[in-house]
């Protein structure tokens, strides 16, 4: 499905809301290198949310719908969570599992779309907190990396039960008094990147969503690589600031404190061999690509 | 056949299936009113009347007609806003048709505007806030008519109509079959035709939404 399909009713046009008229009109559905600079340009796919102002998990939501490299054939999973509040308000296809299942949920997707649609590509990306895919969800998400499912796996980490109060997640960090787990976590953050690496993944990245540039790139590599050869897995630090106790303007900074070298969200990459090879074959095609555009540019001006 | 009639509500907080009270659908060819099974013509007669009695009759377009996904879609949707205007023109002062749109089902709560669009998941705020009397639904998808149809029947006092183009809604007041352009316009005609014979409900001290 191109753009071109998603046409509104001429005699019915006027009626309907401006978001929809602006979704048509402007959002970069089929546009072959979106990316986030299209934000503030182009209508982005996420209306208005109920997350918390200042709620660092509304940035990465923007900058994911900005960066899926092809939103109009993406069906997304959700789950349980903030996550789940933002997901009726997304023009992407989106589906919201149970607690925990939607790793198994995006499988049996993932494998209908191909059955479905031979001929096309569909991509299916998995996006939840850190509750439904390390603790309820753990054996999901693994399975489905063991299986080498084709699609994405995208944890939100905030290193707690957010929405329900602060309780502690196997993602949390030793030590760490929560609101509701005023012992303190007695154990170490689950090493869930280096797990998913074990487990099969292709491409994992852990990060924070401070910088757009990096979210994009990260986003982009992991569909593309999930298409063609295998799971992947993102875990991208998303800190609920209230249940830290920081102020609605310091989530950012709080962000680029936990990515410094020596701190646990420091950018950690793995790429397998053979999606190395494909990431170069991509970014060899993008080049040219470019400097075909460029050199046309050139000649209409001369 | 079932002493149960689909009424306007409020019915209840959950209200039955119609289907669950043994009302039926009709076959190709019928209507049904109330749940009792009649013929087309006698179906046309009363949506116009209902139309035209209504302090705020409303047509609530689904995405089946308001998105050009096909020529069909596309001519459906010129249709329904020729049944628009001709109620527009056909109604007395005091009386508000409305054309509002459900684009999509997505569970918008809390962040729709009612006074631009409707939403499948909680269609009664639209009714409540524009007082809406009568409605009639058109391109959308049996499931979440079902689903509307049950909430402003539970909710409110609204008289429902369903212009389906598959078997109809047991759970509308009053429901159509097979629903295409030629349908839509021979209701157009009705309603000309019963232009200025009915009485609308203007002084009705329980307009539009109910408590």
């Amino acid at each position: 499905m191109s753009k071109e399909r998603i046409q509104i009713s001429e005699a019915l046009y006027d009626i309907m809301p401006s978001d929809y008229q602006d979704l048509v009109k402007s959002a970069t559905y089929g546009k072959e290198d979106r990316g986030w600079k299209d934000i503030g340009t182009s209508k982005e796919l996420i209306e208005q949310h109920s997350l918390c102002a200042g709620c660092p998990e509304s940035m990465a939501f923007r900058y994911i719908l900005a960066s899926l490299p092809n939103p109009e054939d993406t069906v997304m999973v959700g789950s349980t969570g903030c996550t789940s509040l933002v997901f009726p308000m997304v023009a992407v296809h989106n589906i919201h599992s149970l607690f925990g299942n939607q790793n198994a949920i995006a499988s049996g997707l993932k494998r209908a779309l191909s059955v479905r649609f031979p001929g096309r590509v569909k991509d299916v990306v998995v996006l939840a907190g850190d509750g439904a895919t390390v603790d309820i969800g753990l054996d999901m998400t693994l399975q489905a990396w063991f299986r080498q499912e084709k699609f994405t796996t995208i944890c939100f980490d905030n290193e707690l039960y957010a929405n329900t109060g602060g309780q502690e997640s196997g993602l949390m960090q030793k030590g760490f008094v929560a609101k509701m787990a005023p012992v303190g976590k007695l154990f170490d953050k689950v090493r869930l990147p280096e797990i998913a690496r074990e487990s099969g993944c292709h491409y994992v990245v852990n990060c924070t969503v401070s910088k757009p540039s990096l979210v994009e790139k990260v986003i982009r590599n992991a569909v593309h690589v999930a298409r063609e050869i295998g799971p992947t897995y993102l875990q991208l630090y998303t800190p609920c600031i209230l249940e830290i106790g920081k102020n609605s303007m310091e989530g950012l900074q709080e962000m680029r404190d936990s990515e410094k070298p020596t701190e646990r969200f420091a950018y950690k990459e793995y790429i397998s061999e053979p999606a190395k090879q494909l990431l170069a074959e991509l970014a060899a095609k993008d080049k040219e690509r470019k400097a075909a555009a460029k050199q046309l540019a050139g000649q209409a001006s001369a | 056949m079932s002493d149960y009639r689909v009424l306007p509500g409020p019915e209840h907080f959950l209200p039955p299936a119609a289907a669950s009270m043994g009302i039926r659908l009709p076959n190709p060819g019928e209507a049904h009113i109330n749940g009792v099974i009649t013929s087309e013509d006698k179906a046309y007669e009363e949506a116009a009347r209902q139309f035209l009695m209504a302090k705020v009759p409303t047509i609530f377009p689904g995405p089946l007609v308001l998105w050009a996904w096909n020529e069909k879609a596309a001519k459906k949707a010129t249709a329904v806003r020729h049944l628009f205007n001709t109620l527009k023109e056909c109604v007395q002062p005091g009386q508000k048709p409305m054309l509002i749109p459900m684009p999509d089902y997505r569970p918008k709560y809390p962040k729709i505007n009612p006074e631009v669009e409707i939403n499948p998941n909680h269609p009664n705020l639209t009714i409540w806030h524009n007082k809406i009397d009568c409605c009639m639904f058109i391109g959308v998808h049996c499931h979440q008519a079902n689903l509307s149809l049950k909430i402003i029947r539970g909710g409110t006092a609204c008289y429902t109509i369903a212009m389906c183009a598959q078997a109809g809604h047991e759970d509308a007041m009053l429901s159509f079959r097979d629903a295409s352009v030629e349908k839509l316009m021979k209701l157009a005609d009705t309603v000309k035709r019963l232009k200025g014979t009915v009485q609308p409900r203007l002084t009705s001290a329980k307009n539009g939404a109910s408590s």
